[in-house]
C-alpha cells in the first residue's frame, strides 16, 4: 500500500508545485515583463480613461455609432438575484444563446431582427448571437451596411464614413487564416477621431 | 470557398509536419533517451521512492494509475471546496456545493475538462491554477503513460513488465508538456491572451455604459488545455471568449494544438512496436474518419439555417453561436478537431450549429474517441479496434487471429469486447435513466427532437471524455454532475483497465515471425477493414437514437417546423 500512496501523494505534491505553481507564474512573471499591455487585457486608454479592451466587443446603441452583434449575455437581476436580465456585452459572465437551430425563439429573434434592420436579406452576422456574447468584430458587409445610417446621424459625407471603414477593415491573417472582419470599437474610435 | 479549402490543406499539411517529428521525439522520451532534464526527473523519481529502472507488471501499473487519481481528486475537491478559504480569490467565490466540487474534480483527473460551472463566475484563480492546471498537465501525462505502456506491452517478447507508470507520468510532463505548453502560452500571451493574477478591470464604454472585464492566467491555462486534450476553459464560453482565442491565429494554432500531440502518438507507437508502417497505417485510418466528418460538419454549417433564407445574405452559412473572426471554416475545423481529439474546448456553441453538424460532432464522440482521441488514450482505444479487426479478419479465413506477430485470443477478445459496451452504456442507459426520472426533461433548453440532442451530447461528452457540450443543458444540478460523473469515470477506467490488461497479456506472449499467411495489419486491406469494423461496430449502436434527435429536428427543419 505504502508502495502505492508514496509516489501518488509525493508527485501530485510536487506536480502541483511544479505545474500548478511554478509555471502559470513564470508565463505571468514573463508577459508581464515582455508584453504588459496584452497581458493585463489589451485595455484602450482615451484621454487617460478605460474604455473597454480592442479584444473585446461592447454595447452599442445609438445610431452615431456603428453596432456591433447580437449578443445573448445577461447579468443577475438586481430585484431578485436568482433571476437574470438582458445584459449585452457583459464581459463578466459570457455566453451564447445556445438556441436550437430548430427553435422558434431564435426564428422569431431574427426575424425581428431582420425586420427592425429593413427587411432581408441583411448581413447574417447583423441577426445572429455570437458565441461569446463579446465578438469584438463584425463583417465587412456588416459594416457596409451600416454606413449610410451612420453618417447621417453624424451628419458626415457617407463616402468619409465608407472610406474609414475600408481603413479599418482588417484582412485574413498572412492573407489565408481567419475572415476578413472590422473590429467595431476600433471602429467608433476612428469615428469619434474625425473632425467635424 | 477556395479560401476555406486553402485553410484546411494548410491545416492538414503543418498537422503531419508537426506530428511526425514529434511522434519521433515521443517515442525517444519514452524510451529514456531525452535526457535534458535528467537531474530533476532523477530528483522526482528519487523523492516518490521509485527510479527508471523499476518495472511493473500491468496490475501494478494500473493500479499505480489509479491511486495517482484517486490522490489527484481528493486535492482537487478539497481545493473546489475550501476555496473560499483559499488564498487567490479576489473576487470573493463561494467554495462549490459537494456535487459540483464531484463532478469538476472526476472531469479534470479523467482528462474530460466537462464544466458544469461557468469559469469566470464560479472559480477562483487559485482553483484555475492549483486545482485544475495541475490536473491539465498530469491527466494528459496518465493518458500519454497508458500509450506508452501498452506499445510496449505489443513490443515486448515474452516479458512481464509494461514499463513504469511513475516514470512514464514524470518524463510525458517534463519532457513533452511542460515545454510544449511554455512556449504555446507565451505565443498565446503575445496574440493578446490576458496573462494576470488580476480578475477583472472596468471599463466606460463609448456610450458612458459600465463594462467589467474579466481576466486571468488565461493563457498559461488555455496552452495546456489545447496541448492535453483537456478542453476545459478558462471562461464560460471557453474558446470563443476573445480573450481566450483572441483572433484567427490563436485560432489556428489553438486547432493544431489540440490535434499535435494525438496524431504524433500514431508516428510513436509505430517507432516503439518496431514497425513505422503500423503507425501510418492507425494514422491513415484516423485521418480518413477526421477528414469525412470535418467535411460533413462544414457542409451543413456553410449550407446554414433554412428557417433564415431570405432574411439573411445567401452563402454566409449559420452564423448563430459563431464568432465572424473564425467564420463557419474556423469553427467547423475546431468542431471536428475537438470532438475527435476528446479535446471539448469549443469556439462556437455547438448546440446552434445546424442538426447535422451537431449530428457529426457528436458521432466523433461515440466512436469511442478514436480519430486522433485524447492524448494516448485514442491510439489505445484505436488498438482496441484492430483486435477487434484482426478477430474478424481471423473469423473469415479461419486462421487465429495475430497482431504484430502475437496470437489474439480469447481473452484478449474479450477484453476489447468488454470495452464496446463502455459508450452505449454511458450514453444510452444513462441518458434513458435520467428521462425515466424525469431529470433530463427539467434539464433541457430546447423542446423537441432538440432536446433529446442536447441530453445524448452530455452523456456523450461525458462517457468519451470529451468536455465539450450542447451548452444550452443545465448539467449542473444534483442528478447530472453525479451521473455525468459515473459517465466519466466509465469513460476513462472502462478502457484504460482493460486495454492494460491486454497490454500485460500480450507481453507474455511469444512473438511469432510474419509468413506468408500472415493478414498483414499496414496495408490498405486493413484501414478499410478498420474502417469498417468501427463504423458497424461501433457507430450503428447509436443510430436509432441519433434517428430521434438530430436526424428529425433536420427533417422537420426543411419541413419549415419550429418547437
Amino acid at each position: 500500500m505504502t508502495s502505492l500512496l508514496r509516489p501518488a501523494l509525493v508527485l501530485l505534491a510536487l506536480f502541483t508545485a511544479l505545474t500548478g505553481i511554478a509555471y502559470p507564474l513564470a508565463v505571468t512573471g514573463i508577459a508581464q515583463v515582455a508584453v504588459p499591455g496584452a497581458a493585463n487585457g489589451s485595455q484602450v486608454t482615451v484621454a487617460g480613461r478605460v474604455v473597454g479592451s480592442a479584444l473585446v466587443g461592447q454595447a452599442f446603441a445609438t445610431d452615431r455609432y456603428f453596432h456591433g452583434r447580437p449578443s445573448a449575455t445577461t447579468a443577475p437581476d438586481a430585484q431578485d438575484e436568482a433571476k437574470t436580465v438582458d445584459s449585452p456585452y457583459n464581459a463578466a459572465s459570457s455566453t451564447g444563446s445556445n438556441l436550437a437551430p430548430s427553435s422558434a425563439a431564435l426564428a422569431e429573434a431574427v426575424k425581428a431582427r431582420a425586420a427592425a434592420l429593413g427587411g432581408g436579406p441583411v448581413p447574417a452576422d447583423l441577426v445572429t448571437a455570437s458565441a461569446s456574447g463579446l465578438d469584438p468584430d463584425i463583417s465587412p458587409a456588416a459594416a457596409a451596411f451600416q454606413a449610410s445610417r451612420v453618417a447621417r446621424a453624424r451628419g458626415l459625407p457617407e463616402d468619409e464614413v465608407r472610406a474609414l471603414v475600408k481603413r479599418n477593415t482588417m484582412g485574413r491573417t498572412f492573407g489565408v487564416l481567419g475572415e476578413p472582419r472590422v473590429n467595431v470599437l476600433a471602429l467608433n474610435l476612428a469615428l469619434d477621431g474625425l473632425k467635424r | 470557398m477556395d479560401n476555406d479549402l486553402l485553410q484546411f490543406a494548410l491545416f492538414f499539411a503543418l498537422l503531419i509536419a508537426i506530428a511526425v517529428p514529434l511522434g519521433a521525439y515521443m517515442a525517444a522520451t519514452f524510451a529514456g533517451d531525452v535526457r535534458f532534464l535528467a537531474p530533476v526527473e532523477t530528483a522526482l523519481l528519487r523523492a516518490a521512492g521509485t527510479a527508471a529502472t523499476t518495472e511493473q507488471r500491468w496490475t501494478s501499473y494500473a493500479l499505480a494509475l489509479l491511486a495517482f487519481n484517486a490522490a489527484g481528486f481528493a486535492l482537487l475537491y478539497l481545493v473546489l471546496v475550501f476555496q473560499d478559504v483559499l488564498p487567490l480569490n479576489p473576487q470573493g467565490f463561494a467554495g462549490l456545493p459537494a456535487h459540483l466540487a464531484f463532478n469538476t474534480a472526476i472531469s479534470f483527473v479523467t482528462n474530460t475538462n466537462w464544466q458544469s460551472y461557468g469559469g469566470e463566475t464560479t472559480l477562483s484563480n487559485f482553483s484555475q491554477m492549483v486545482g485544475l492546471t495541475t490536473q491539465n498537465f498530469v491527466s494528459a501525462a496518465a493518458g500519454m503513460a497508458v500509450a506508452a505502456a501498452v506499445a510496449r506491452g505489443l513490443a515486448a517478447r515474452q516479458s512481464k513488465a509494461i514499463g513504469n507508470f511513475w516514470v512514464d507520468l514524470t518524463r510525458a510532463t517534463l519532457y513533452i508538456l511542460l515545454p510544449g505548453a511554455i512556449v504555446l502560452a507565451l505565443v498565446f500571451a503575445v496574440c493578446g491572451m490576458p496573462q494576470t493574477l488580476a480578475a477583472a478591470f472596468d471599463a466606460t464604454t463609448l456610450e458612458g455604459g459600465r463594462q467589467t472585464l474579466a481576466v486571468g492566467p488565461v493563457a498559461s491555462q488555455v496552452a495546456i488545455k489545447q496541448l492535453g486534450t483537456n478542453g476545459g476553459g478558462f471562461f464560460n464560453v471557453n474558446s470563443a471568449h476573445p480573450f481566450e482565442n483572441p483572433t484567427a491565429l490563436t485560432n489556428f494554432l489553438s486547432t493544431l494544438a489540440i490535434l499535435a500531440i494525438p496524431a504524433a502518438f500514431c508516428f510513436t507507437y509505430g517507432r516503439m512496436v518496431g514497425d513505422r508502417r503500423q503507425g501510418r497505417a492507425l494514422f491513415a485510418a484516423m485521418a480518413l474518419l477526421f477528414v469525412a466528418g470535418f467535411a460533413a460538419i462544414y457542409a451543413a454549417e456553410q449550407a446554414g439555417n433554412p428557417l433564415q433564407a431570405g432574411l439573411v445574405d445567401a452563402g454566409t452559412g449559420n452564423m448563430e453561436g459563431k464568432e465572424v473572426r473564425f467564420g463557419v471554416l474556423g469553427s467547423t475545423l475546431w468542431a471536428s478537431a475537438t470532438t475527435a481529439a476528446s479535446n471539448g474546448s469549443v469556439n462556437a456553441m455547438h448546440d446552434s450549429f445546424t442538426p447535422l453538424g451537431g449530428m457529426v460532432a457528436m458521432l466523433n464522440i461515440q466512436l469511442g474517441e478514436v480519430v486522433f482521441g485524447g492524448v494516448g488514450v485514442g491510439l489505445t482505444g484505436m488498438l482496441l479496434f484492430v483486435i477487434l479487426a484482426v478477430f474478424l479478419a481471423g473469423l473469415m479465413v479461419g486462421r487465429t487471429p495475430e497482431y504484430l506477430g502475437k496470437k489474439i485470443e480469447a481473452r484478449e477478445v474479450k477484453l476489447a469486447a468488454l470495452t464496446l459496451l463502455v459508450m452505449p452504456l454511458g450514453v444510452l442507459v444513462l441518458a434513458a435513466l435520467a428521462i425515466a426520472a424525469g431529470t433530463a426533461q427539467a434539464s433541457v433548453q430546447d423542446a423537441g427532437p432538440h432536446g433529446l440532442s442536447e441530453l445524448l451530447y452530455a452523456y456523450s461528452s461525458a462517457t468519451g471524455n470529451n468536455g465539450s457540450a450542447f451548452a444550452g443543458f443545465s448539467a449542473n444540478t444534483a442528478w447530472h454532475n453525479t451521473f455525468l460523473g459515473i459517465a466519466m469515470m466509465l469513460g476513462r477506467f472502462g478502457y484504460i483497465i482493460p486495454v492494460l490488461a491486454i497490454a500485460g497479456s500480450l507481453a507474455a506472449k511469444k512473438t511469432a515471425p510474419a509468413t506468408a499467411g500472415t493478414f498483414p495489419t499496414h496495408g490498405a486491406l486493413f484501414v478499410v477493414l478498420l474502417l469498417a469494423t468501427i463504423l458497424i461496430v461501433g457507430a450503428l449502436t447509436f443510430l436509432p437514437v441519433l434517428a430521434l434527435g438530430p436526424i428529425a429536428e433536420q427533417v422537420s427543419l426543411i419541413a419549415g417546423r419550429t418547437f
